[in-house]
C-alpha cells in the first residue's frame, strides 16, 4: 500500500470533501457549524470538480432546510444519490422529510455538524441535542469523534446506506470536529471507487421513480395496513449492524484504517469503563492511555454506529472484566429516566443479559453522566473525575461533569490543576483579532508544521460573540504522535498577544507554563515595554521565569502597506523564536503558505505579504526581563463598580473570559436576563473617535441617527444642568426655535465608539476656511479616552428631552434616548441604526421578536445585550424564537397584548362604577397617536393604580397587574431579509395578511449576513455570494410590492443613508398605522465588500439608480381616495453600473468572467428600469374614495 | 494612396492610431476600430498603483468581519478572481489573436520593480509595443524639474534594458526642456515619444466644497501645443513621435503629419463619433493628399519642422511677439 497523501484541513472540509465526490445532488441551506461543507461543495463544483462517475454534483441552495430535505426527498426518488449538509434546527426541519426518507428505505447520508437545539437560549455551539432529536426516524446515526473519522465515516457512511438502504446521519462535534484543523490521511478517488459498490449505486438509480417502469410511493394507509406494513421494514434493520461492520472491514482493508461499530481502547482487563461517543472519546482515548501507563485498569468505548444500536457488538467490545461503566452524554433530556446513551447501555446489558450473550458473570454497575452541551469543555481533568468517580466506593449516578452545579449538586469535582499533556507536544495560544488576520496565520502556520514536518498538528480556534473588534485566540498543538486531546489548551509553551491592548484586559499568561515564551505586538521597545506591563503581567513573568519578546508589528504592517494585518509578521516571530524549523526554512515555508493563499488572486497581495515577512526579523527583540517589578498600575477592573449586582458577579465573569468557572446558580433557569448591559462592557476599539467642533456644528443630528453603535448622541438641556459640568465637556446655545434658550451637546462614548467613521461622513458642518476639518474630525482615541470618558458620564446624566414636546423629524427622533446601545455588531453596520430608531422612537413600549441572524446576534448574545432602558425602567422587551418564525412569533405578541387589553377594558368597565365613568372612558378612549397622548395615557394609568389600591374588590387587584397593557404596545418583528424573502416567507406573508397590528422591520443586506454572505432572494441580480458564485441571474423579490398586493398592508421601503427624514416619516406611518406593516430596509454589509465608511455613499448611490426606489404606501391614503403609494424617490439618475462598481461583490463577477457580468449587468439594468417603472405608473394611478383605480 | 508610416519600428497602413481609451476595453470596439480602418491600438493604461490598492483592499475586506464563530468569510471565492494584472494580460493576449494590426500595451507603474516586471508580463502577453504613461506630478516642493526628469529617463532606461519590443514614452508637456528631456530619453533608448499626455483636470464644487473629478474630451484647439512640439522635437530627434490629443479630423492628422509626427493618436472624435470615423478621416485624407497632388504621405512627414518650415520663429515665439514679428520685413 503506498504511503497515502496527508494533509491539513477542518472536519467539515474533510467531510465535504468525500461527500461531494459520491453524490449527484446536493441540495443545502446555510447553518452554523455546516455552512461550510455547503460552502466548499458549491465551490468545487462551480470550479468544476467531478464526482468519481465523472459529473459535477449539482449544488442547489434552498430556502430553508425543510426545502433542502424536501429536495433531497424528491431528488433520491428520482434516482440520484444526494446529500445534504446541516445541523441543530436545521436538522430539526428535517425530520418530517426524514420519516419518509426512512420509511421509503431510501439510501442516503446526511452529514451533520452536531449542534445545540436552542432551548433557554440559542448555542452555536455543539452538543448531540440535535442529533437525539432524530432519533425516532428510523436513520442509522454514525458518529466521527476527529477530523479522519469525520472525512472515513464519511465514505462508510454511504457503503452502509447503500448496502442496507437505511438512510444515515453521519454526525461530528459542531466546532470542535467540525472547525478543527488536523493531520489526516486523505482518501483518493481510487479509495472511493474502489469502496462504493456501483451495483449497489445502480440498485439505488432503479429504485428511481420513472414513467417507464412506475410504481407509487407514498400512499395513506388506513389501520387495516399500517401497522403491518410498517413492521415489514424490519429485517433491514435488524441487518445493517452488520452491514456497517462489512463496510468498516471493507474501509480498513483497504486504508488501514479499521473500525469497528464500538471501539474499545484500554487495559484488556479494565475495570472501569467510560461509554462514549464523538470528539469526547478522543480525549476519554488520551486519558486511558496515560492512566493504563501508570498501571489502571481503565478503558474506553467509543460509540460509532449508535443507531441501529447493536447489542451484542456492544457486548463484544466490552471487556469481560468491566465492572462499572460511566455513560456520557453530550445532550440533556429532561425528564428522562436517564440521557438516550445511558439508557441504551443499560437496556443493552439487561437484554444481552435476557438473550444470554452477556459476557459479564455479574452485570456491571452504569453511572450516566452530561458533559460538553454547547461546546462546554471536556478535558483530561474531567475525564480524570468521570474515572474517579468510577473508583469511588458509591458511583455519583445522573452528574454532571465540566461544570460546578451548586444548585442540584450533580456535578463531580475536578482537579483544575491535573494536566495530562506530554511534554513533547508543543502548546501555543495565540491572542488576536479577528480584523488583524491572526486565525489566517495560524491555520496556515499549522498546516505549515503538520504538511512540512513529521508531526501530527492540531489547530483550533476561539471567537468571542462580538462581529466589531472580535478577539480571536488560536490553540495549536503539535507533536509526535496523533494529538487527541480534543479540548482547549491550557499551559501552553508559548502565548502570543498580537494586540497591545490585550495588555491591559487579558489575562493571557494564565495560559503560560513556566518557562514559556511570551511574544508581544508593542507599540514599545525592548528596552521601554516592561515599565509599561500592568503589574499582574510584571508578577507572572517573573514567577514563571518567562522569556519575551517583542515587536511592533503594528508599525511594520503599516509601512510595508498591510493595513490593519500584523499576522504574517506575527507568524513569522513565532517560527523565528520557537525554532520548529530552521530560520531561513520557516520563512520560505511562510512565504509558500502565502502564495498558496494568495497566489490565485494574484502577485500583488503575495507581494504585500512578502514585504512584511521581510521586514519582520529586523523589528523582533527580545526582552532583558529586569530585577525589579516596577509597575505601579494593575489591569483595571472588568466592569464598573457603579455596574448592577448580577453585572459584577456574573457578566464580568463572561467579558473576562472565565464564564467556565460560573456555578449554576448564577443563572437564571428560564434564560430569562436583565437587558442593558453592554453599556458596562467597555471595549475600547476604537482607535479613532470622532471630536466635535461646537461651534461649526449646525445641530442636524444626522451623526447620531446614522451610528451604528448609539455612541454619539445629541442632549438639549436647560443652561442650569451644566453646573458641575466637566473641565472639557462641551457645549453651544441650542440654535433652532424650539428649544430656545436650551444648551445643546453632541458627545461621543470614548469607549463605546468603535471608530467606523460615518458619522464623520455623514457631517454637513465644514470649516469654510478649511473644508477637510468638519464639525465631527477623527482624532486618536487613546488621548481623549479619560476626559471624555468622563464628559460621557455627565452627558448621561443630564436629563432627556421630553418627549412630547419634539417635533419627530430626524432632528428630533435623534434626542429620544436610545434603547439599544454599543451592540456587538460590525463596525459601520448599515443595520443597526434602524434597530435604534426604532427604539428611540417606540422602545419604551416595545415588544420586539427578533429573526435568528446578525440582528439576534448583535441583539442577544451574552456576555451583555444592547436592548436598553430609560430612566423609568421602561425599554424594549425582546426574545428571539427561531429563524423561520418570527413574524408569527411576533403576531403572537399582539395577540396577547390585544387580549390583556381587552380583559384590562372588561375589568375597567366592571369596575367604572369605583372608578368613575370620566376615567374610565378616557382610559379606554384615549388617543395614543402621538407622544402627548401617550404620556396622558401614562399619567391616566398612574391615577388609576392610585384609586385601584383603594378598592378592595379582586377584579381591582387584578387591573392593576394589567393596567399597564392600556398604554399601546407597539410590536415589532425584526429580522434580515433570509429570514424574510425565504425561510420566514410563508408566515411572513401568512402575518400581514391577518391585517393585525404588528410592524415587521426587515433589515435587507441581500444575503445571509450571519453565516457569511449566502444568496438570498433578496441578492441582488449581477452580484456574486456564495452559492451564487457565478453571479446571481434572478432579479431581486420584489418582497415590498408582494405586500402592497394585499391592498391592506402598510409597506415602506426605505435607505436611510439616501433619505433619512423619509425613512423617520415610515417608521411613524408603519407604527401607527393599525394594521399589519412592514418596512423594508435598505442594509450595506461588509457582505458587499467595500470599506463600510462609505456605507451612506453607497445606500444613496443604490436609490440614485433606481436599484433601492424608496417609498411609502399606506392604505390609509385609498381610504381617503388617494393614492396610497408615494415615490419618494426620484427617476434614476444613475446607471446601475456606476452603483453596482463600487461594491466587490459586483466585481468580483467582472474579474471571473466579463462576458457574463456585462450580461447581467445589462439584464440587472432593464431589470432596475422596468421595476421603476412600474413603481412610477403605479404611484402615477388616481383613486376614488370608493376604492376604483383609474390609470391617470 | 500611400499612408503608410513607420512608428515605434511598426510598419503602419496610415498614421492614425487609436490611443489608450475606454474603447479598447472591450474586443468588440478593437475589431470594429481595426475595420474602421485603425493602423494600430494602444489599450487603455494598466496602472499597478490601482492594482495594489485594490490588493491592499482584498486584505482589508478579508479582515472586516472575520473574528466570527459563524463566518470565516463574507465573499465568495470563486476561480479566475484575480487582483492582479491577469485580466488586463488576457485582454491583451486577446486583442492581439483579435486584430491583425499592431496592438501597444500602455503602462502606469508606481514602483520601480513594478515598470519593469509588467512591462515583461506585456511583452510576453503579445505587446507589439509599449507606451509608458509617465505620469509623475510635481506635488512635493523638495522635489527639483531635474529630479522629476530623471526619475522619467530611469523608468524608460529600465524598461528598455528588461524587454526587446520598442517603447513609446506619454510624456506632459510641463517640462523645462522638453527636447532636452526627448534627447536623453533617446539616449537610453526609448524608441518614441507620445506628445502629450491629457491629465485630467479635476474641478472644484463651490457648493459642497469639495473636488469635483471631470474628464472632458478634448478639442481641435488642443492640437495646437502639440504642432509645436512636434515641429521643435522632430527637427532634432530622430525617434519616432506620435501627437495624442487634438486630433479630430483629416485637418488635424495631416497638420500633424506635416509638423513631424509618425503617428497621430485619436480618441476623443472616435468617442464622439465611432470607430467609423477613422474611415472617414482617412477617406478625406486621401482625397486632400490627391487633391494637393502629394505621392504619399510620406512625403509630406515633417514637412512644417522647425528645421524645414519657412519661417522658424513662428513656432518659437510666444504670442504677444506677433505684433512685433509683423514689422520684420
Amino acid at each position: 500500500m503506498a504511503k497515502p497523501r496527508t494533509t491539513m484541513i477542518d472536519g467539515n472540509e474533510a467531510t465535504a470533501s468525500v461527500a461531494h465526490r459520491i453524490n449527484d445532488v446536493c441540495a443545502i441551506y446555510p447553518i452554523t457549524p455546516s455552512s461550510n461543507m455547503g460552502e466548499f461543495a458549491d465551490e468545487w463544483s462551480a470550479r468544476g470538480r467531478t464526482n468519481i462517475w465523472g459529473t459535477v454534483p449539482d449544488v442547489i441552495e434552498m430556502q430553508s432546510e425543510g426545502g433542502a430535505s424536501a429536495a433531497v426527498h424528491g431528488s433520491l426518488q428520482a434516482g440520484a444519490l444526494t446529500t445534504t449538509f446541516t445541523a441543530s434546527q436545521g436538522l430539526l426541519l428535517m425530520i418530517p422529510s426524514m420519516y419518509k426518507i426512512a420509511g421509503e428505505l431510501t439510501s442516503t447520508v446526511f452529514h451533520v455538524s452536531a449542534r445545540t437545539v436552542a432551548t433557554h437560549a440559542l448555542s452555536i455551539f455543539g452538543d448531540h441535542s440535535d442529533i437525539n432529536a432524530v432519533r425516532a426516524t428510523g436513520w442509522g446515526l454514525l458518529c466521527s469523534g476527529s477530523v479522519q473519522e469525520a472525512h472515513d465515516m464519511a465514505c462508510v457512511s454511504q457503503m452502509a446506506t447503500l448496502a442496507s438502504r437505511v438512510p444515515f446521519v453521519h454526525f461530528f462535534d459542531g466546532f470542535r470536529t467540525s472547525h478543527e484543523v488536523s493531520k489526516i490521511e486523505l482518501l483518493e478517488d481510487d479509495d472511493l471507487r474502489a469502496l462504493i459498490d456501483d451495483d449497489l449505486v445502480r440498485a439505488h438509480r432503479e429504485r428511481a421513480l420513472s414513467p417507464d417502469h412506475p410504481v407509487v410511493r407514498g400512499t395513506s394507509q388506513n389501520p387495516d395496513t399500517f401497522f403491518q406494513a410498517r413492521e415489514a421494514i424490519n429485517g433491514f434493520y435488524t441487518a445493517c449492524p452488520q452491514h456497517v461492520a462489512d463496510a468498516m472491514q471493507a474501509f480498513g482493508k483497504r486504508t488501514g484504517r479499521a473500525y469497528s461499530l464500538f471501539d474499545y481502547v484500554g487495559a484488556p482487563d479494565a475495570e472501569r469503563v467510560i461509554v462514549l461517543m464523538g470528539s469526547g472519546a478522543e480525549a476519554v482515548h488520551e486519558m486511558v492511555e496515560h492512566l493504563t501507563e501508570r498501571g489502571e485498569k481503565v478503558g474506553v468505548v467509543k460509540v460509532r454506529l449508535y443507531r441501529p444500536f447493536s447489542v451484542s457488538h456492544l457486548m463484544q467490545a466490552l471487556p469481560k472484566t468491566t465492572k462499572r461503566i460511566a455513560v456520557l452524554d453530550r445532550t440533556k433530556e429532561p425528564g428522562a429516566i436517564a440521557e438516550p446513551l445511558h439508557m441504551d447501555v443499560v437496556h443493552a446489558l439487561a437484554e444481552a443479559r435476557s438473550l444470554g450473550i452477556s459476557p459479564f458473570a455479574t452485570d456491571p454497575l452504569v453511572v450516566g453522566g452530561r458533559y460538553g452541551l454547547s461546546s462546554k469543555e471536556f478535558n483530561d481533568g474531567m475525564v480524570k473525575a468521570v474515572f474517579d468517580n468510577l473508583a469511588a466506593e458509591a458511583p455519583r449516578n445522573h452528574f454532571t461533569v465540566g461544570i460546578v452545579d451548586d444548585v442540584t449538586h450533580l456535578s463531580l469535582p475536578v482537579d483544575d490543576e491535573f494536566d495530562s499533556a506530554s511534554d513533547k507536544v508543543f502548546r501555543g495560544v495565540f491572542f488576536g483579532l479577528g480584523a488583524d488576520g491572526t486565525v489566517g496565520a495560524n491555520k496556515n502556520s499549522i498546516k505549515i508544521i503538520g504538511e512540512e514536518t513529521d508531526n501530527f498538528a492540531q489547530g483550533y480556534f476561539v471567537y468571542d460573540s462580538k462581529k466589531a473588534g472580535a478577539v480571536t485566540i488560536s490553540h495549536l498543538r503539535f507533536g509526535p504522535k496523533p494529538i487527541r486531546s480534543s479540548y482547549l489548551i491550557r499551559k501552553a509553551k508559548f502565548v502570543a498577544c498580537h494586540q497591545w491592548v490585550f495588555i491591559e484586559k487579558l489575562d493571557m499568561l494564565a495560559y503560560a507554563q513556566p518557562g514559556a515564551t511570551f511574544l508581544v505586538n508593542s507599540p514599545f521597545g525592548p528596552d521601554e515595554i516592561w515599565d509599561q506591563l500592568p503589574l499582574e503581567v510584571q508578577q507572572d513573568i517573573k514567577a514563571k521565569k518567562l522569556k519575551v519578546y517583542c515587536i511592533d508589528a503594528t508599525s511594520v504592517a503599516r509601512d510595508t502597506g498591510m493595513g490593519r494585518r500584523t499576522n504574517t509578521i506575527m507568524q513569522t516571530c513565532f517560527f523565528a523564536i520557537s525554532g520548529i524549523l530552521p530560520r531561513e526554512e520557516a520563512i520560505e515555508k511562510i512565504k509558500q503558505a502565502i502564495k498558496k493563499t494568495y497566489g490565485a488572486k494574484g502577485d500583488e497581495i503575495v507581494k504585500l505579504n512578502y514585504n512584511a515577512v521581510d521586514s519582520t526579523l529586523a523589528n523582533l527583540f527580545e526582552v532583558k526581563v529586569p530585577e525589579a517589578i516596577t509597575a505601579t498600575v494593575r489591569r483595571p477592573p472588568i466592569v464598573s463598580e457603579a455596574a448592577p449586582k448580577l453585572v459584577k458577579r456574573v457578566t464580568a465573569m463572561m467579558i473576562a473570559g472565565k464564564g467556565d468557572l460560573l456555578p449554576v446558580s448564577a443563572f437564571p433557569p428560564d434564560g430569562t436576563w436583565p437587558t442593558a448591559t453592554t453599556r458596562w462592557e467597555k471595549r475600547n476599539i476604537a482607535i479613532d473617535i470622532p471630536v466635535w467642533d461646537e461651534e461649526l456644528c449646525i445641530q442636524c443630528n444626522k451623526c447620531a441617527l446614522v451610528c451604528p453603535h448609539a455612541a454619539i448622541r445629541a442632549k438639549v438641556y436647560a443652561p442650569a444642568a451644566l453646573a458641575g459640568a466637566p473641565a472639557t465637556f462641551k457645549s453651544v446655545d441650542y440654535k433652532a426655535k424650539d428649544f430656545e434658550g436650551q444648551k445643546y451637546t453632541i458627545q461621543v462614548a470614548p469607549e463605546d465608539c468603535t471608530g467606523c467613521q460615518i458619522c464623520v461622513r455623514v457631517c454637513p458642518a465644514k470649516d469654510k476656511s478649511n473644508p477637510k476639518h468638519k464639525a465631527l474630525d477623527m482624532a486618536p482615541q487613546m488621548a481623549l479616552r479619560e476626559p471624555e470618558r468622563v464628559n460621557y458620564d455627565f452627558f448621561l446624566g443630564l436629563p432627556e428631552v421630553d418627549r412630547t414636546a419634539l417635533k419627530l423629524d430626524v432632528k428630533g427622533s435623534q434626542f429620544l434616548q436610545p434603547l439599544f446601545e454599543y451592540s456587538g455588531a460590525c463596525e459601520g453596520c448599515g443595520e443597526t441604526p434602524y434597530v435604534k430608531l426604532l427604539t428611540q422612537l417606540f422602545g419604551d413600549r416595545a415588544l420586539i421578536g427578533n429573526a435568528t441572524g446578525c440582528s439576534s446576534i448583535y441583539g442577544g448574545n451574552l456576555p451583555t445585550t444592547p436592548y436598553a432602558v430609560d430612566a423609568a425602567g421602561r425599554g424594549p422587551a425582546w426574545n428571539n424564537s427561531l429563524f423561520e418564525d418570527t413574524a408569527e412569533f411576533t403576531l403572537g405578541f399582539r395577540l396577547a397584548v390585544d387580549q390583556t387589553r381587552e380583559r384590562a377594558v372588561r375589568l375597567l368597565k366592571d369596575l367604572s362604577s369605583d372608578l368613575g365613568d370620566t376615567l374610565v372612558g378616557e382610559l379606554i378612549g384615549a388617543d395614543q397617536s402621538s407622544e402627548t397622548g401617550i404620556a396622558a395615557q401614562r399619567e391616566r394609568v398612574r391615577a388609576l393604580r392610585d384609586k385601584l389600591k383603594g378598592i378592595s374588590k379582586p377584579a381591582a387587584g387584578e387591573l392593576a397587574h394589567m393596567a399597564d397593557y392600556l398604554v399601546r404596545k407597539s410590536v415589532w418583528g425584526v429580522g434580515g431579509d433570509g429570514w424574510a424573502y425565504d425561510i420566514g416567507y410563508g408566515g411572513l406573508d401568512h402575518v400581514l395578511a391577518t391585517g393585525r397590528d404588528v410592524n415587521l422591520l426587515v433589515l435587507d443586506t441581500g444575503v445571509y449576513s450571519n453565516t457569511g454572505g449566502q444568496a438570498s432572494k433578496a441578492t441582488p441580480m449581477a452580484a456574486t455570494a456564495k452559492f451564487a458564485m457565478g453571479g446571481k441571474a434572478i432579479t431581486k423579490k420584489d418582497l415590498g410590492l408582494m405586500a402592497m398586493a394585499y391592498g391592506h398592508v402598510y409597506v415602506a421601503q426605505v435607505a436611510f443613508g439616501a433619505k433619512d427624514s423619509q425613512t423617520v416619516s415610515a417608521f411613524l406611518e408603519a407604527e401607527s398605522y393599525p394594521g399589519a406593516s412592514i418596512i423594508i430596509a435598505y442594509s450595506h454589509c461588509i457582505a458587499h465588500g467595500y470599506n463600510l465608511a462609505n456605507g451612506l455613499d453607497q445606500q444613496k448611490a443604490a436609490v440614485d439608480s433606481g436599484f433601492w426606489p424608496l417609498y411609502r404606501f399606506d392604505p390609509r391614503r385609498a381610504a381617503m381616495g388617494e393614492n396610497p403609494l408615494k415615490l419618494d424617490s426620484k427617476a434614476p439618475k444613475a446607471s446601475f453600473e456606476q452603483f453596482a462598481n463600487a461594491e466587490t461583490r459586483f466585481r468580483m463577477l467582472q474579474k471571473i468572467d466579463p462576458e457574463r457580468a456585462k450580461k447581467l449587468m445589462g439584464d440587472a439594468q432593464r431589470a432596475v428600469t422596468a421595476r421603476f417603472n412600474v413603481y412610477q405608473q403605479l404611484a402615477a394611478l388616481t383613486f376614488s374614495s370608493d376604492g376604483d383605480t383609474d390609470a391617470n | 494612396m500611400d499612408l503608410t508610416t513607420h512608428y515605434l519600428g511598426l510598419e503602419l497602413v496610415n498614421p492614425i492610431v487609436v490611443g489608450a481609451c475606454p474603447l479598447g476595453t472591450s474586443l468588440d470596439s478593437i475589431r470594429a476600430l481595426a475595420d474602421g480602418g485603425a493602423s494600430a491600438i494602444v489599450l487603455p493604461s494598466l496602472f499597478e498603483e490601482e492594482i495594489m490598492a485594490a490588493a491592499r483592499a482584498a486584505l482589508e475586506i478579508e479582515s472586516a468581519g472575520a473574528g466570527f464563530a459563524e463566518a470565516g468569510s463574507y465573499l465568495p471565492n470563486p476561480e479566475g478572481y484575480h487582483i492582479g494584472p491577469g485580466q488586463y494580460l488576457a485582454h491583451l493576449e486577446a486583442a492581439k489573436s483579435a486584430v491583425k494590426i499592431p496592438v501597444i500595451a500602455s503602462l502606469n507603474g508606481a514602483s520601480a520593480g513594478g515598470w519593469t516586471e509588467y512591462a515583461k508580463k506585456m511583452e510576453a502577453a503579445g505587446a507589439d509595443a509599449i507606451e509608458l504613461n509617465t505620469y509623475l506630478l510635481p506635488f512635493d516642493i523638495d522635489e527639483s524639474g531635474a529630479e522629476i526628469e530623471q526619475r522619467t529617463v530611469d523608468i524608460v532606461a529600465a524598461v528598455k534594458g528588461s524587454v526587446s519590443i520598442p517603447v513609446a514614452a506619454k510624456l506632459s508637456p510641463f517640462f523645462s526642456s522638453l527636447p532636452n528631456l526627448v534627447k536623453r530619453l533617446e539616449g537610453v533608448g526609448a524608441d518614441g515619444v507620445v506628445l502629450f499626455n491629457r491629465f485630467y483636470q479635476p474641478d472644484v464644487d463651490i457648493e459642497s466644497l469639495e473636488v469635483a473629478p471631470n474628464l472632458r474630451l478634448s478639442t481641435s484647439d488642443e492640437l495646437r501645443l502639440r504642432l509645436r512640439w512636434l515641429a521643435v522635437l522632430s527637427a532634432q530627434t530622430k525617434i519616432s513621435l506620435a501627437a495624442t490629443g487634438g486630433a479630430h479630423s483629416a485637418v488635424d492628422v495631416i497638420k500633424a503629419v506635416m509638423c513631424g509626427a509618425h503617428a497621430v493618436q485619436m480618441v476623443s472624435a472616435l468617442l464622439i463619433h465611432g470607430p467609423e470615423h477613422i474611415g472617414r478621416t482617412l477617406e478625406a485624407m486621401t482625397f486632400w493628399l490627391t487633391d494637393h497632388e502629394y505621392a504619399s504621405l510620406a512625403q509630406m512627414q515633417g514637412s512644417l519642422s522647425l528645421a524645414k518650415v519657412e519661417n522658424p520663429k513662428a513656432f518659437a515665439r510666444a504670442n504677444y511677439m506677433k505684433m512685433l514679428d509683423s514689422w520684420e520685413m
